[in-house]
């Protein structure tokens, strides 16, 4: 716009503006309309027929542009309008803000994870003698619910029979339970849909049945029906004893 | 809009004030001198009644944490403690509890109208995304100060959405693992969720700031969806929409008082009288009335992912309205088949929240036979919620970029007062 204004220009031809405002970063509107290497000069305008007469050697480095910086000033700065190492002042700064910023960042996030003492309860031991057979208890385990059912011999039969069916998520039944305590299913019991409790029971498979969204497990905890993609998660655990189980 | 200022400070106090920080000066070009379009009706009063809705929650809400107890152990009881010993405790928690639901009332009229008579279209575009984005952060407020109460809703209604941020591949899990702060909703997550439940409204504050300037810079859209083209399109702000503002904030407080003191409850869910129990899920969990239909949307997809995707683009969809709508004409008034659309928008959206709160499998007209399509029953909230939430998306993707350009609206006026003082007036 300006470029194309002859009365502008011509203001600007002034050389007294020149010596007025030498700033490092030259005028504001040197600065916008100036090509990178003259920063550090105010800019001179001249029209372009002159241009090649009166700095043939300069010129070329301008094709279709009418201003350059004043030579005389560029002169005055030999050395320091190299274009390279303002850019890597820039570059420079600009990565050592980034840099610390997410170092400042980082504590701030990491904080929301679990705490020390969240992670040092992680493990808890169960007896199960309680439990008779056909019955489960749900206990807290990392304050999820955590379901130890001990399954009739019927329900053990139902699960293995149904292991070749076709599943959302196949695996087998004894690929759920301790080798020789196939009774003892230990599940977290948390829907793999969205985190609701499944009821014990329900569902067509008497499994369990999710109230929220109506997935259906069967009596291996294996999602058979509803929106959950997974099966019902087994925890990692270890018989102490026949009796005892330490969860996590 | 105004251009040049005409505040003339009166007493010599405002003349000093005027040439040091020229408040004044701001407020009387904003909420006096300021021109409106003088055919603005009474869905223009939401932003005034939204603006008390804020004022009203950051108040009462300063004042329940002076009583609250942001601790898994605690929070039930603080809660009761509020509603039965500190002195009117029943009062200010009923207003803030009630005074969301409000809110959402106001928002969600506020954006039918600007939706209806083309407020998001240019120059208003940033004004209706920094509508949209407070929207965003209302919602997220909502959700974290219903968690607060710590019963069985808040419980497990947080469980239910921190689980859907679950579903993203890869980095789901660590970002669940971060939002709880543990393994599973627990007291850091309350905690959090109380810190950043007071964080949220000054935000929202900091965006509705950005909004009014927005809105004063680009203008109030009108009825007509004309801008303003002389003096005689505008009337002063005082006394015109202060005084009409302020009958509307009066009818809308009759409505906030008559639930506050005769059906506090009616909007919330018993089951959130319950303390929390992780190891026990409310048999039918639903979230509150103004998350519905979006929730409608979530379980009538039948995969986990795509279900959270679908409910997260509903809301996207009205960040990119002002491109997908490819009208000329600014208001519906002129656009008759917009306005079929737009009724037809309007009654799926009423749908969508009626299917969010029943069960999926549940059959919308008992005793109606129908056969079974693909996972569940024809006759089922499921299949109507799904048909629903196919015009949802419809409405935003094929009718606004379809209808803009195949419609034949009526004629415009050329300027706000032609169509109210004739052909007479049209001279310049």
């Amino acid at each position: 716009m300006r470029r194309g204004n002859p009365y502008s220009r011509h203001g600007l031809l002034k050389k007294g503006v020149t010596h007025t405002n030498r700033s490092c970063h030259g005028t504001s509107t040197g600065r916008r309309d100036q090509k990178r290497g003259d920063l550090l000069a105010p800019p001179v305008y001249i029209p372009r027929a002159n241009l090649q007469a009166a700095y043939p050697s300069l010129a070329r480095h301008f094709e279709g542009d009418l201003q350059v910086a004043d030579p005389a000033a560029n002169a005055a700065h030999t050395g320091e309008d190299d274009p390279s190492r303002r850019d890597f002042i820039h570059i420079a700064a600009i990565t050592a803000a980034a840099v610390g910023a997410g170092a400042v960042a980082w504590p701030f996030i990491a904080q929301m994870n679990p705490a020390a003492d969240t992670l040092a309860l992680a493990s808890v031991e169960y007896d199960l003698s309680k439990i008779e057979s056909g019955l489960q208890v749900t206990i807290n385990w990392r304050g999820k619910p955590l379901f130890i059912r001990n399954r009739t011999p019927e329900q053990i039969a139902a699960a293995v029979a149904d292991d070749g069916k076709g599943m959302p998520d196949p695996q087998a039944d004894a690929d759920r339970h301790k080798e020789g305590k196939a009774n003892w299913l230990i599940l977290i019991g948390s829907c793999t849909h969205l985190g609701c409790v499944p009821t014990v029971g329900g569902g067509e498979y008497g499994g369990w049945f999710c109230p929220c969204h109506g997935s259906v497990y069967d009596t291996s905890g294996r999602i058979r029906s509803g929106p959950a993609p997974k099966n019902l998660v087994v925890p990692e655990y270890a018989f102490l004893s026949d009796t005892k189980v330490k969860i996590g | 809009m105004s251009g040049h200022s005409t505040y003339q400070p009166k007493s010599g106090f405002s003349r000093w004030m005027d040439a040091r920080l020229p408040v004044g000066r701001l407020v009387w070009d904003s909420f006096v001198d300021y021109p409106t379009p003088r055919n603005l009706n009474y869905w223009w009063t939401f932003g005034g009644i939204l603006s008390l809705c804020l004022g009203v929650q950051i108040i009462t809400g300063i004042v329940l944490a002076m009583h609250y107890t942001p601790s898994a152990d605690h929070a039930f009881n603080s809660v009761e403690h509020i509603m039965r010993d500190v002195n009117y405790g029943w009062l200010i928690r009923y207003v803030h509890a009630n005074g969301a639901s409000m809110f959402f009332i106001a928002v969600y009229l506020h954006m039918l109208r600007g939706l209806y008579y083309g407020s998001y279209k240019a120059p208003r575009e940033v004004l209706w995304i920094l509508g949209c984005v407070i929207y965003g952060l209302m919602m997220a407020t909502a959700f974290m100060g219903y968690v607060l109460p710590w019963g069985q809703m808040s419980f497990h209604g947080a469980v239910v959405i921190t689980n859907l941020l679950g579903a993203f591949p890869v980095v789901g899990e660590t970002i669940t693992t971060l939002l709880w702060g543990g393994f599973a909703v627990d007291e850091p997550t309350l905690k959090r969720f109380f810190s950043l439940h007071y964080l949220l409204p000054f935000m929202i504050a900091g965006v509705v700031v950005l909004h009014v300037w927005a809105l004063h810079v680009v203008g109030q859209n009108n009825p007509t969806g004309v801008d303003p083209k002389s003096k005689a399109d505008t009337l002063p702000f005082t006394p015109y929409a202060t005084v009409k503002d302020g009958f509307a904030m009066s009818v809308f407080l009759i409505l906030f008082a008559i639930f506050v003191f005769y059906m506090p409850n009616a909007l919330g869910h018993a089951d959130n009288y319950i303390p929390a129990n992780p190891l026990v899920t409310p048999a039918h969990i639903v979230p509150e009335w103004y998350f519905l239909p979006f929730y409608a949307i979530l379980r009538a997809v039948p995969d986990k992912l795509m279900g959270v995707l679908a409910m997260f683009g509903a809301i996207g969809c009205l960040f990119a309205l002002p491109w997908l709508d490819t009208s000329k004409v600014k208001s519906m008034r002129y656009r008759p088949q917009a306005q079929l659309y737009f009724v037809i928008f309007l009654v799926v959206c009423m749908v969508l929240g009626f299917c969010g709160a029943k069960l999926p499998a549940d059959p919308v007209i008992p005793g109606l036979w129908s056969p079974k399509v693909f996972d569940a029953e024809l006759n089922s909230f499921v299949w109507l919620s799904r048909f629903a939430t196919l015009y949802y998306f419809a409405y935003f993707l094929v009718v606004m970029p379809v209808l803009g350009l195949t419609e034949k609206p009526r004629a415009v006026p050329e300027t706000i007062s032609s169509p109210v003082l004739g052909d007479a007036d049209k001279k310049d």
